[in-house]
This record gives C-alpha cells, sequence and structure tokens, in this order.
C-alpha cells in the first residue's frame, strides 16, 4: 500500500490535536484525511466510507474512545478496520485495556512526528519512506 | 523551602519540559519553584486539572497571552482560525499532557494518581481554584516569548 492511497479517520475532541496530526499525515503523502470531534461523528463517517485507520483519542466526552473502539469491533463490516489508540496515560492497566478491547497499537502524548509516522507503518505495512 | 516541595515540583518540571519541546519545538527553561500567595492566575489563559488517588490535589498551567500565542503558532503554523477557540484548547490539552507525564514521573516515586479532564479558565484577573488551605508551588518558566506558569497542589504536603 501507498501512503497515497490510505485513507485515515483522525477521532479527537480537540481541533488542536487533529490539526497537529492531520498536518503529521499530510507531511508523508496522505492524502485523504476525515476528522471527527465525537465517537458518534466518527462512527457515522466509518459506515458511510471505508477507511484503512483511525486515530482515535482515548479521553472524549459522550461517547469515549474506548466505547467506540468496542462499537467498530462488534460491528461485522468495521470489526477489521485498524485502530490506533492515542492517550495521555502511559499505564500499563490503561494499554492492557485497550489493547483487549481491540486497539491495533496505542501512542502516548505528546508524541513526535517521527513516533506517528513508524506506529502508521506498522500498522499498515507500508515503507516509512512511502 | 521546604525539600518535599522541590522534589514533588521535579516530576512536574520534567513532564513540563518534555511536553512542550516535543509538541510545540520550545524550550521551556524552569525558574525556581516557589509558594504561591492567593489565587489569582499569574497568566492570561489558565487550565485546572483535578486529581484522585493516593492523594488529592490539582495542577494548572498558566499562560501569559504571548506566550500562548507564541506555543500555538508553533503547534500549528498558519492552520489557526478561531485564535481565542484554539488558544483555550491548546492550553487544555497541553494541561493534559503534561498532567499525564507529570503522574508517570509520580507514579516513579511510588505516588499513584487519575485526573479528571481540565478546565479552562480565561479573562482579566481570573482566579486558579485549588483546593482550599493548602499549599500551591509554582513554577514559573521562560520562553522566547514570555512566561508561563505550572502550579500544584497536594495533601500530605508540609504545611
Amino acid at each position: 500500500m501507498k501512503t497515497g492511497d490510505v485513507r485515515i479517520l483522525v477521532v479527537d475532541d480537540f481541533s488542536t490535536m487533529r490539526k497537529i496530526i492531520k498536518a503529521m499525515l499530510k507531511r508523508i503523502g496522505i492524502k485523504f484525511i476525515d476528522d471527527a470531534e465525537d465517537g458518534k461523528v466518527a462512527l457515522d463517517l466509518l459506515k458511510s466510507q471505508p477507511y484503512n485507520l483511525v486515530i482515535l483519542d482515548w479521553n472524549m466526552p459522550n461517547m469515549s474512545g474506548l466505547d467506540l473502539l468496542r462499537s467498530i469491533r462488534t460491528d461485522e463490516k468495521l470489526k477489521h478496520v485498524p485502530v490506533l489508540m492515542v492517550t495521555s496515560e502511559a499505564k500499563e492497566s490503561q494499554i492492557i485495556i485497550a489493547v483487549q478491547s481491540g486497539a491495533s497499537n496505542y501512542i502516548v502524548k505528546p508524541f513526535t512526528e517521527a513516533t506517528l509516522i513508524k506506529k502508521l507503518c506498522a500498522i499498515l505495512k507500508i515503507e516509512e519512506t512511502g | 523551602m521546604h525539600d518535599d516541595y522541590l522534589t514533588l515540583a521535579k516530576p512536574f518540571i520534567q513532564a513540563t519540559q518534555h511536553v512542550l519541546s516535543t509538541m510545540a519545538f520550545v524550550e521551556a527553561i524552569p525558574g525556581t519553584p516557589f509558594i504561591k500567595k492567593g489565587l489569582t492566575a499569574p497568566g492570561d489563559v489558565s487550565a485546572i486539572i483535578g486529581f484522585t488517588g493516593d492523594r488529592n490535589g490539582t495542577m494548572a498551567l498558566s499562560f501569559t497571552k504571548k506566550c500562548a500565542i507564541f506555543i500555538l503558532k508553533n503547534m500549528l503554523g498558519d492552520d489557526i482560525q478561531d485564535i481565542v477557540q484554539d488558544i483555550k484548547e491548546t492550553v487544555g490539552e497541553l494541561t493534559n499532557m503534561i498532567s499525564g507525564q507529570s503522574r508517570v514521573n509520580l507514579s516513579q516515586m511510588g505516588i499513584n494518581l487519575q485526573a479528571a479532564i481540565p478546565t479552562i479558565i480565561l479573562g482579566d484577573n481570573h482566579t486558579i481554584e485549588h483546593m482550599k488551605n493548602r499549599i500551591i508551588i509554582t513554577t514559573p518558566f521562560s520562553t522566547p516569548q514570555g512566561e508561563f506558569f505550572v502550579e500544584f497542589s497536594l495533601e500530605q504536603l508540609p504545611q
């Protein structure tokens, strides 16, 4: 898969973080990036078009990232979509919960662009040089 | 100043420097922590977050306007639509991240805390409502474009 073919959905209630992540993704040539400010909007988007990856914040009001992850994993059409959980907690217990709930991987804030890209490429099995 | 205050300030100082350098590419130089008098915010826009767990407490960030705009521009470049909203969100998110990293550092000292979602406050002479009758430790930080402050207050700090 090439970076230009990848479709990514970024879900975070903070618009600053959505902008920062989108800018990082654009710099490596990802062209199709949608974003959502909450889990319900994200779920509607996921059901309406295909994505290769969801980058999902853990802490969100209304529908938490964990609840959205569980909704994705129990939906027949969505259950295979990879999810990269974003958290500001580096606690082992939370990481275990994320993995047990079906997260493909996790990343802890603050993170560098290099770390995000490395994790993304590993999940999507694309070369980092794109 | 009591040794415990300085010992506990270090996790917050290290977390602040790590978060600012990683997310905003800003080298934040810490000054000497001091005991704060009163609740008035030292900056123009602040965020406070509550802690529970081994000790109840609070942590807050407070930015001067100039410093907040500088950090925002470093993080977002030209992609700023609503500067007031973006500053509020950025201060809240930075507080979230510094809280997370501080708590990792504190857990290595045997103090395990959980945090709530930050509350953002702005306006002239606003106050930061830490726990009543508790010591508040403030550390000033300088950046190329102004100052910001990190405050914390925890139970069991010697009075």
